[in-house]
């Protein structure tokens, strides 16, 4: 039979099941981290025009080490995202027919609706990177500042969060990430077997929140700019 | 009471299949769901039709051979209940019931609700078992395991093989199954010996059967009818882990 004659060096981690459940469950909390740490830094903006403007410049002037990280997180996202969509292929190959009654006893939308919420999250990334990163004419107000060599991101995040289509654009953006994050905090956990039967729905209930939270921290820029409570 | 059945028909593994409709005029509250079955298929046979075929074997649910989705679940949904000890007093009088077999490509139907679960014996073949020599039988109690680890692969060991976890799982993973049996012989001197291999050979085993990947449902657990613990997957995690470092 095929399987007894797998060697050990066939076997490896880009091909195991669970190998790369955790190589899914690795790069996606370093993604979460990211993703805490882009909501830190963005809440600057809450301080006004100075306090965003310092905080980019601050990253601005870190150089050779901006692209370092740029392409560190590029890295992270080709390998969950190319890893997400074998996994997700090869588990619709596993069930060529469904049954014709299906009731769900456990899981939730956010599990069943995961490769939907990351493509989405994938076409936002890809929008808010031309958006604010690449700063593609016409897209935004970019104002260039010949003093820091850099756009005033103030007034491009502000005039951006003045247009309700943008919005709208992040405000959905921003659901779906929670939608992903919700399960797959929790996922991590199980997926590193850092768990146990007790711990479990602890760690399901802390995922929501964090995706809740999350939620809430990103709209609430976007929103408090449309309705002019940050100036 | 009076029950209308749509149970899935099927002649062979490369057949179509359908959903037929029987109806079961008198179906006792105090009847099992298989001797309900056996009823209908009764009247088929007077009747000189082909009766359903569908698999079962010691009907006090231990034997882990009955394997019918109902009404959507893998055993009917019922807490910790096997087809065969569902018992007809949780329908009501006119109740639409839907039958239908595991599906799964490594769970060819072999005819109606009847399928091959051989992959999960595969699986076992490849790695859930001990093979290093211990000597005579030992005295009883003679090899020292506590009590906790024990009653854990116990636990583990509650699995019949039926089959359910890759039935209700959105993936079609076997998971459950697999965790259940690495869990139970890694934590047990006897079994810890291979536990690296052991875990690997039955990983690829799953894989090449084309069985799907986990990505943390938990619908095994929900329609197990043993009530194996998805911690056991987070302990085939770990002992992944383990013999990956």
């Amino acid at each position: 039979m095929a399987i007894f004659q797998s060697s050990a060096a066939e076997i490896t981690i880009f091909r195991s099941s669970v190998g790369r459940k955790i190589i899914m469950a690795v790069t996606g909390v370093m993604l979460m981290a990211f993703v805490c740490v882009h909501l830190l830094g963005n809440s600057t903006v809450f301080f006004g025009a100075g306090a965003i403007n310092a905080y980019a410049e601050h990253l601005h002037s870190l150089g050779p080490l901006v692209w370092v990280f740029r392409l560190a997180m590029l890295g992270l996202f080709a390998v969950h995202i190319i890893f997400g969509i074998q996994l997700t292929l090869e588990n619709s190959a596993a069930t060529p027919e469904k049954n014709v009654q299906i009731k769900r006893l456990r899981t939730g939308f956010a599990a069943q609706t995961m490769i939907v919420s990351g493509l989405v999250l994938l076409a936002f990334v890809v929008y808010h990177l031309l958006h604010f990163t690449v700063q593609v004419p016409g897209m935004g107000v970019y104002e260039f500042n010949e003093a820091t060599h850099m756009t005033n991101v103030f007034i491009m995040v502000a005039s951006g969060f003045k247009q309700v289509f943008t919005v709208l654009l992040y405000v959905v953006g921003m659901i779906f990430l929670a939608l992903h994050l919700s399960h797959g905090f929790q996922s991590f956990f199980q997926t590193l077997g850092l768990n146990n039967d007790r711990s479990l729905p602890l760690f399901g209930a802390i995922s929501k929140v964090f995706g809740v939270v999350i939620l809430f921290g990103y709209i609430s820029i976007p929103l408090l700019i449309i309705f002019g409570l940050v100036k | 009471m009076k029950l209308t059945l749509h149970v899935w028909r099927q002649n062979g593994p490369d057949e179509e299949g359908r959903l037929e409709t029987y109806d079961a005029p008198a179906v006792s509250p105090d009847q099992s769901f298989l001797e309900m079955l056996d009823d209908i298929n009764e009247v088929l046979v007077t009747e000189g039709k082909d009766t359903i075929a569908f698999d079962h074997d010691c009907r006090e649910g231990i034997c882990g051979m009955c394997s019918q989705v109902i009404d959507g679940v893998p055993h009917g949904g019922m807490d910790r209940t096997t087809v065969c000890q569902l018992h007809m007093r949780v329908f009501n009088d006119g109740d639409e019931v839907f039958i239908e077999p595991w599906k799964a490509k490594a769970f060819p139907i072999v005819k109606d609700l009847v399928v091959d679960r051989g992959a999960l014996d595969t699986i076992i073949q490849a790695g859930g078992y001990t093979s290093c020599h211990t000597g005579g039988v030992a005295d009883g109690n003679a090899l020292p395991i506590g009590n906790p680890t024990a009653e854990y692969a116990m636990d583990a060991a509650e699995c019949i093989g039926c089959g359910a976890c890759v039935a209700s799982c959105p993936n079609s993973s076997a998971m459950l199954f697999t965790g259940a049996k690495v869990a139970q012989l890694a934590v047990l001197p006897q079994g810890e010996v291979e536990a690296k291999r052991r875990v690997n050979m039955m990983l690829e085993a799953g894989k090449e059967l084309g069985l799907g990947n986990c990505t943390n449902h938990y619908e095994c657990q929900a329609s197990c009818p043993k009530g194996v613990d998805v911690k056991f997957i987070a302990k085939l995690n770990r002992e992944y882990i383990k013999a990956l470092l």
